[in-house]
Parts: C-alpha cells; sequence; structure tokens
C-alpha cells in the first residue's frame, strides 16, 4: 500500500485516483492499480500530473498503448506508459 | 431516516451495452431516464469485447435468421428457449441498423456494405457450411458501440449518476419495487432514486473466481440485489471458462496460440493432453482441455511454488513466429506473468469469462418468477439485461458474437417495453421507510469497529473456494466439499470488518459491498452445479458424463433463502417456425 504522506501525496489524493484506477478490462485494472501502489510515489509533481491525464484517456487507447499496439504521440505520455509497464512487469518477475 | 430523493420515470443501473442502449431508447422518446454506474460509462466492461455482433445480414455469404437460431439452439445445448432466441436472431437485423444509423463505425465491404467475418459454431443452411455473420468495428467493437451509445445518450440528455454504487432495491408499502438506495462513492453518501420502472443492467459476475477474464468491477451486483429481493436467479451453474488464461491473473491466452503449435506441460515436462485426449491433444475442445489442466494440479503436478499451473510452451516455434503471428501475446506474458515466451513458457490456468445464467426475464426485458397460478408472472417494474440477465437465449453455453448481440437487442426492447409501462404506469410510489432501512443497514454495517475477519482476506478466500470447487471441475465430492466451505465463509462474512470507516473515495468499503455480492452470486453458482447431475454445455460432470434430456431439460430456478433450488420448463416451442428437437452436438 502507498504511504499517504510520502513525498508530499495525500490521502485524498490517492483514494480519488484509486477508483479511476478502475476500469472496463482486465489488463487495466491489473497495470494501473498495482503502479499506482508501487510507482506513483515516486513520481514527481509533473509526472504525476501526466498521470492523471493518462487516467482520463479511454479504456481502449490506454489497452494500445500499454500493449504495445501503437504509440502515444505525447513522447512524455510514451515515456510514462513505458514506465508502468516496466514496473508492473518487474513484479511479476 | 432523511435520506436526498430524487425521481425519475425510469432508472437504469449499470451502463455497458444494454443499460445504455435502453437509455437510449427511453431518452429518445422522452422519457425522464436515469443512468447509475459505478464506473464512468465508457469504463463499462462492454468497452473489451472486441469480437463483433452476430446478425444474419448475408453481406458476405448467404445467411438468415432462422440459420442463426439454428445454431443458437444448438450453441445453447438445447437448453436455450427456442421463443427467446428467434425473437433474437430475427431482432439482430434492425438492431445492428440501428446502431449503424447512430454512428458505430462498423468495418466495411468495398460494396460499402457492413463487412462480416466467420467465427466458430456459424453455419448456413441448418449446419452446413461455414457462415459470415459477425459484424465488427476492426477489432474495437465494444469500443465503438459504447462510446457511440453514451453521446447519443448525452445528446438525447439522459441523466447520468457517474460513480455511483447502488446498495440494493427499495420497495413501496405494498411491496412492490419502487427504486434503489445508491452511494456516491466520492462523498460515501447515500441517495435514493424513486422511479416507475428499474433496468438492472450491471454485468457479469466473473470476479466471483479467482481467476477470470473479467474486470474487478464484474462483481455480480445486479444478480446480488435481485437475490436479496427474493427473486431467483436461473441457470446459474452455466458458466463459460477458458482454458487458457494468465495464472493468478486471467488475461485471456487465445486458442490460437495453440493452433500455431505451443502446447501445455505439467511440472515434470510431460505434454500430459496426450493422455487426455490421444488424437487431438492441445486442440481438444475448450472444457476437456481445462479439465485436464485442472486435474494435473490437483494431482500433484502442477507448476509454481503453490503447484497451481500449468505451462504453454511456445519456445520451440522461434522469436519471428512469436513476434510475427502473436505479438499481443508475447507482450501479455511479458507484462503479467514475468515470462517471455520466446524462452520461457507462459504459466496458465483455466479463466473464468462469461455468465450464461442470471436474473430471469421474458423477452421484453420483463423480470419472470415462478407464478402462483400458470407458469409464471412479471415482477412489476421491473427489468433486467445484458450478462447479468437470463433471457435464456445462450442456454447452456454461448456462440461467440452473440453475447453484445444479447445485450443490444435486449436492451433495446427492454427500453422500448419500459417506455409502454411508465406511460401506463403514472402514478408515484413512495418507498416503505422499513425497506429503505434495510437497504441502509447493508451500508451502516460496515461502520461496525472491533474485532473481526478484514474483508479483503475474505474476499480472497471466498475466490479461491469457487475456483477449487465450482470452477471447471465439478464432481459430487468436490462440489458437496466447497459448498460447506462457502457456507462456513458466508456465515465468517457476519464478522467481517473494515479497518477504515471514513466516507469519501473510500474504495475499500466499496470493495466490502462487492463482497457481499459475490458471496450471493458465488453461492447461487456452486449450489446450481451441485444440483445439476448432467453434463450439458459448459457444466461438464465427469461423475455424469452425459447429457439427460430426460431429466434434466429444465431450467434451474436458485433462491438465496435457504439455497432453495427450483426448476421450470424449457421453452422448446418458437414463435413462428417449427421446433428444433434436441441431437447430439457434433460440429
Amino acid at each position: 500500500m502507498v504511504d499517504p504522506n510520502q513525498n508530499g501525496t495525500t490521502d485524498a489524493e490517492i483514494r480519488r485516483l484509486r477508483w479511476q484506477c478502475r476500469r472496463g478490462m482486465l489488463e487495466l485494472d491489473h497495470l494501473l492499480m498495482p503502479f499506482l501502489d508501487q510507482g506513483y510515489r515516486h513520481l514527481d509533481p509533473r509526472r504525476r500530473a501526466e498521470f492523471v491525464t493518462l487516467l482520463a484517456q479511454q479504456d481502449q487507447d490506454l489497452s494500445d498503448w500499454f500493449m504495445s499496439r501503437c504509440v502515444h504521440e505525447d513522447p512524455r505520455l510514451h515515456d510514462l506508459i513505458r514506465h508502468i509497464v516496466a514496473v508492473v512487469a518487474a513484479q511479476q518477475s | 431516516m432523511s435520506i436526498p430523493t430524487r425521481h425519475f420515470d425510469a432508472l437504469i443501473i449499470g451502463a455497458g451495452g444494454a443499460g445504455l442502449n435502453a437509455a437510449l431508447q427511453l431518452a429518445s422518446a422522452d422519457v425522464h431516464v436515469a443512468v447509475v454506474s459505478k464506473v464512468f460509462p465508457t469504463r463499462s466492461h462492454t468497452v473489451a469485447a472486441q469480437g463483433g455482433v452476430n446478425a444474419a445480414l448475408a453481406n458476405v455469404l448467404p445467411d438468415n435468421w432462422h440459420w442463426h437460431m439454428f445454431d443458437t439452439v444448438k450453441g445453447s445445448d438445447y437448453l436455450g428457449d427456442q421463443d427467446a432466441i428467434e425473437f433474437m436472431c430475427r431482432e439482430a437485423i434492425p438492431t445492428v441498423y440501428e446502431l449503424e444509423h447512430a454512428g458505430v463505425p462498423f468495418s466495411r465491404l468495398d460494396n460499402g456494405k457492413i463487412y462480416q467475418r466467420p467465427f466458430g459454431g456459424q453455419s448456413q443452411d441448418f449446419g452446413g457450411d461455414q457462415a459470415a455473420r459477425t459484424c465488427a468495428a476492426a477489432d474495437r467493437t465494444g469500443h465503438a458501440i459504447l462510446h457511440t451509445l453514451y453521446q447519443q445518450n448525452i445528446r438525447a440528455r439522459t441523466h447520468f449518476f457517474d460513480e455511483f454504487f447502488a446498495l440494493d432495491l427499495v420497495r413501496d408499502k405494498e411491496g412492490a419495487i419502487c427504486g434503489a438506495l445508491v452511494l456516491e462513492i466520492e462523498t460515501g453518501e447515500p441517495i435514493l432514486i424513486e422511479a416507475t420502472a428499474i433496468l438492472l443492467a450491471t454485468g457479469g459476475c466473473g470476479q466471483i473466481f479467482r481467476t477470470t477474464s473479467n474486470a474487478h468491477i464484474n462483481t455480480g451486483d445486479g444478480c446480488a440485489m435481485t437475490l436479496r429481493a427474493g427473486v431467483p436467479l436461473m441457470d446459474m451453474e452455466f458458466y463459460q471458462f477458458h482454458p487458457t488464461g494468465i495464472a493468478g491473473k486471467g488475461m485471456l491466452i487465445t486458442e490460437g496460440v495453440r493452433g500455431e503449435g505451443g502446447f501445455l506441460v505439467n511440472k515434470d515436462g510431460e505434454r500430459f493432453m496426450e493422455r487426455y485426449a490421444p488424437r487431438a491433444k492441445d486442440l481438444a475442445s475448450r472444457d476437456v482441455v481445462a479439465r485436464s489442466i485442472v486435474t494435473e494440479v490437483k494431482e500433484g503436478r502442477g507448476a509454481g511454488e503453490n503447484g497451481d499451473y500449468i505451462y504453454l510452451k511456445l519456445e520451440h516455434l522461434g522469436a519471428n513466429v512469436i513476434e510475427k503471428r502473436l505479438p499481443g501475446i508475447r507482450e501479455s506474458s511479458r507484462i503479467f506473468a514475468g515470462a517471455d515466451p520466446v524462452s520461457q513458457p507462459i504459466p496458465v490456468f483455466p479463466t473464468a469469462h462469461y455468465q450464461m445464467g442470471g436474473i430471469p426475464t421474458d423477452r421484453f426485458g420483463r423480470v419472470v418468477i415462478p407464478a402462483k397460478y400458470g407458469a409464471e408472472e412479471a415482477v412489476a417494474g421491473l427489468y433486467a439485461a445484458g450478462e447479468c440477465a437470463c433471457a435464456s437465449v445462450h442456454g447452456a453455453n454461448r456462440l461467440g458474437g452473440n453475447s453484445l448481440l444479447d445485450i443490444l437487442v435486449f436492451g433495446r426492447l427492454a427500453g422500448k417495453d419500459i417506455i409502454e409501462y411508465v406511460r401506463t404506469n403514472h402514478s408515484r410510489r413512495e418507498t416503505d421507510p422499513v425497506s429503505l432501512e434495510q437497504a441502509m443497514a447493508r451500508l451502516t454495517r460496515w461502520d461496525h469497529t472491533g474485532e473481526g475477519v478484514p474483508a479483503h482476506q475474505l474476499r480472497a478466500a471466498f475466490r479461491k473456494c469457487m475456483e477449487d470447487h465450482a470452477g471447471v471441475f465439478r464432481t459430487e465430492e468436490v462440489m458437496a466439499e466447497g459448498y460447506k466451505k462457502l457456507g462456513e465463509l458466508r456465515e465468517c462474512f457476519k464478522d467481517a470488518r473494515l479497518g477504515d470507516q471514513s466516507k469519501v473515495f473510500n474504495t475499500a468499503r466499496i470493495e466490502a459491498l462487492e463482497l457481499e455480492n459475490l458471496i450471493d452470486v458465488g453461492l447461487a453458482v456452486a449450489v446450481s452445479a451441485l444440483h445439476r447431475k448432467e453434463s450439458r454445455g459448459a457444466h461438464s460432470r465427469p461423475d455424469y458424463p452425459k447429457r439427460d434430456d430426460v431429466n434434466w431439460m429444465k431450467h434451474s430456478l436458485y433462491y438465496r433463502d435457504g439455497d432453495r433450488i427450483d426448476y421450470k420448463p424449457v421453452r422448446t416451442k418458437p414463435l413462428t417456425v417449427e421446433s428444433f428437437p434436441p441431437k447430439e452436438r457434433t460440429y
């Protein structure tokens, strides 16, 4: 679980984001929720804002980006997507 | 008890394809309609449906609805109601055209007509050559349909309660269902929504099993609310499993992997399918492969630390073949199993995929129960559509391309029926305070502090027990033991506690509320499966390996009160054509 007080992340922020991580596709559930728990607190404020931007995207698009069927046109969001995949995949190894 | 109250003509709980299609019919007819969804509507599980929608448009090959009907009756292993199936196959055609006109970007042929792809189980001329019946929007059909319907609902001014969780149905003093108590997830505060008609469209319940392809939102909420309202669930023993999901996670690994030459091995490296299916081996039917995998695990030949999965090997295919033909599988395995199939086997286990049973309805989406006199009667003002409902078009097994069809046809027709219902039932019904208190008790019980079982632990234990005892391996011994254990877990639930009693975005509280739904619906599956002593469609029992049309061609009805089972006959008479009598299924 996330330590709510670490790196300026508030409990309210995490609670709100956790429900945004509930999606229509199992793959997204298994990427976004674990990342919120394991990776989000290590992001700087700019990247946290990018994560929030990502959560506002459509499920099918997210799935395509995460599963490498296509590349996000914004290089910063593309980097964040690959970072999320790397963090989650590392937990499986 | 003072709770904010809203009034609508119609209330729809669930915002997937069924709920949104119904809402669109209603809003377009100027009916005051509200949709409650626990996630933002376009995050509903319909978005994950990639395959397509069956409709006999005959754009690619000759086709007609009667052939579609034959395939669906046969696919149901003759447990589907033939009047409902005829109705669905006829209505498929206008339903698809209506979606086309609403803006769904279906893939096209060069002549401009909707493209149709062939799928398993489709035939021309009652079992003849392969048919091509599935309309798709590339590989994102569910996404395209969901977004189109959502946008059209916004245009039609449907009222959305986004991120609201439905707690329970409520009744008036005469006992008629008149609304639902819902919880605003952001604030943790309840709201009472009263309506003349209520449609449950909450989707499937795959999360009752540990390993499932369903998203986390699929917790059987509508089915559980129905059970608590005293309405039985129908044919819940029929649950479709896919033999190969990523172990412990559930993501589907398509059969195409074994078609390309991938094979299964146990912890000793043995190709065990040679023992179970000497001819077909790894390409045996889904239920045979799934049961073989579980047998290996049960007999101690499973791999991994807990010996609870087997391996799917692809290394011998080589990196080029895997990258070229199975790129999605490689990525999935790398991310979710931590195994690159180029050099490592994929850990797999059967994954729960689709619920054939559900809330019993007629072909207009009206919830029906056994009547005191006569066959059955509608529950006034209560409707259900989509995967949570059972209009009995899938029977014991569902054909590919018929799930999106089911939600769209019956969502549409339920919407049309509700329009008539609300126009002829004007009087507003007020909620009985006793009923409201009962619904509120579901919520306030989680305010209790003190000693108890952590709700999340109980959730994990229950899902594992369902997988072990009501999954693909169903013998009397395994299921009877499972029923006992599940009953004990249900008792434990009374002492379940939350560590956090706060209100704002308390997702642990929502998950605890979902746990109650999982337990209610899981027991419906387990008890129904225990009672059906035959093998039919997706319900496969090694101790009763044959289909038994003499004793078991009937629908199960599970009541929560006392875990009671009742039965009702299959409707074998179609609306306008001759019946298809039961035959042995061969493909």
